[in-house]
């Protein structure tokens, strides 16, 4: 296990700086397909990284909802607009250049104070891994209330978005 | 034992920041969606991060996690649909042309 210990660090970096540039492609790319695509890897590094950080459920439910159930949605919009035939139409609207300044301001502020802050170290001998199990029992416990909250929240948003998005009696 | 915590933070304020330009500068509406789960994204990162490192009971920001996947799979389908009643009225998916009730 020590001896694996730097190639497995080695490979989180690896998989960070796939997701980052892979995030950057998905938000760079002019064809909207590939930056779909490109989301979908990022998405995989982000499961990568919660199986690092032994959060094996969360992965799986990120593999399962977002690279199974969003990206196929984002997918099947894209090709039901016009947004694969259109080469030629402008990436950036005219505020691109504003914007970037804002997020790189926004993003070194983070940062700084990310490396400012004292954070408070649990001692990670005595971490208990969170199983599914486990999970499971608290949602059905101390997190009933938010779950079924959560789910009438997300049952309305479903029907809601079949009703916008059907046809029209008479056209 | 892991990567420090500074790292994975960094990384996804990185992510964020990446989000944030990608919603702010797409014309394409799909393409400010994409960015919008991006940001979600890397709000989960954090949460399993420090539910890793510094929480006492590990189980609340996994379980935070989980609610905001649900909340961006419903905003996911909400944009879809929208998008889509969209283009089949003004046949753009363009945000920019998009100005009926602009001034």
């Amino acid at each position: 296990m020590d001896a694996l210990f730097p190639v497995v660090k080695c490979g989180l970096y690896v998989i960070m700086a796939v997701s980052l540039l892979a995030a950057l492609a998905a938000v760079l790319l002019r064809n909207i397909f590939h930056a779909a695509l490109a989301f979908m890897i990022t998405l995989l590094g982000v499961a990568g990284i919660f199986i690092a950080l032994r959060a094996d459920f969360l992965a799986a439910v990120q593999v399962l909802i977002y690279v199974g159930a969003v990206v196929t949605l984002i997918i099947f919009s894209i090709m039901m607009t016009e947004g694969l035939n259109n080469k030629i139409a402008r990436l950036q609207n005219r505020l691109s250049l504003p914007a970037f300044a804002v997020c790189m301001v926004l993003t070194g502020i983070m940062i700084e104070l990310v490396q400012r802050t004292p954070w408070p170290k649990q001692n990670s001998l005595h971490y208990v891994p969170v199983t599914a199990a486990r999970l499971g029992e608290s949602l059905m416990g101390a997190y009933v209330f938010p779950f079924e909250i959560i789910s009438v929240f997300l049952i309305a948003a479903l029907i809601g978005a079949v009703v916008v998005a059907k046809k029209d009696k008479d056209s | 034992m892991m990567i420090p915590l500074e790292h994975l933070l960094i990384f996804s304020s990185l992510l964020f920041g990446i989000g944030i330009y990608g919603a702010l500068m797409r014309r394409n509406l799909i393409g400010i969606l994409i960015a919008i789960e991006l940001l979600l994204n890397a709000a989960n990162i954090n949460l399993a991060a420090f539910s890793r490192f510094t929480s006492l009971e590990p189980d609340t920001g996994q379980i935070f996690a989980l609610f905001i996947i649900a909340i961006a799979a419903a905003s996911a389908a909400v944009g879809l649909a929208l998008v889509l009643a969209l283009f089949r009225v003004r046949k753009t998916v363009f945000s920019d042309e998009i100005n009926l009730l602009k001034w």
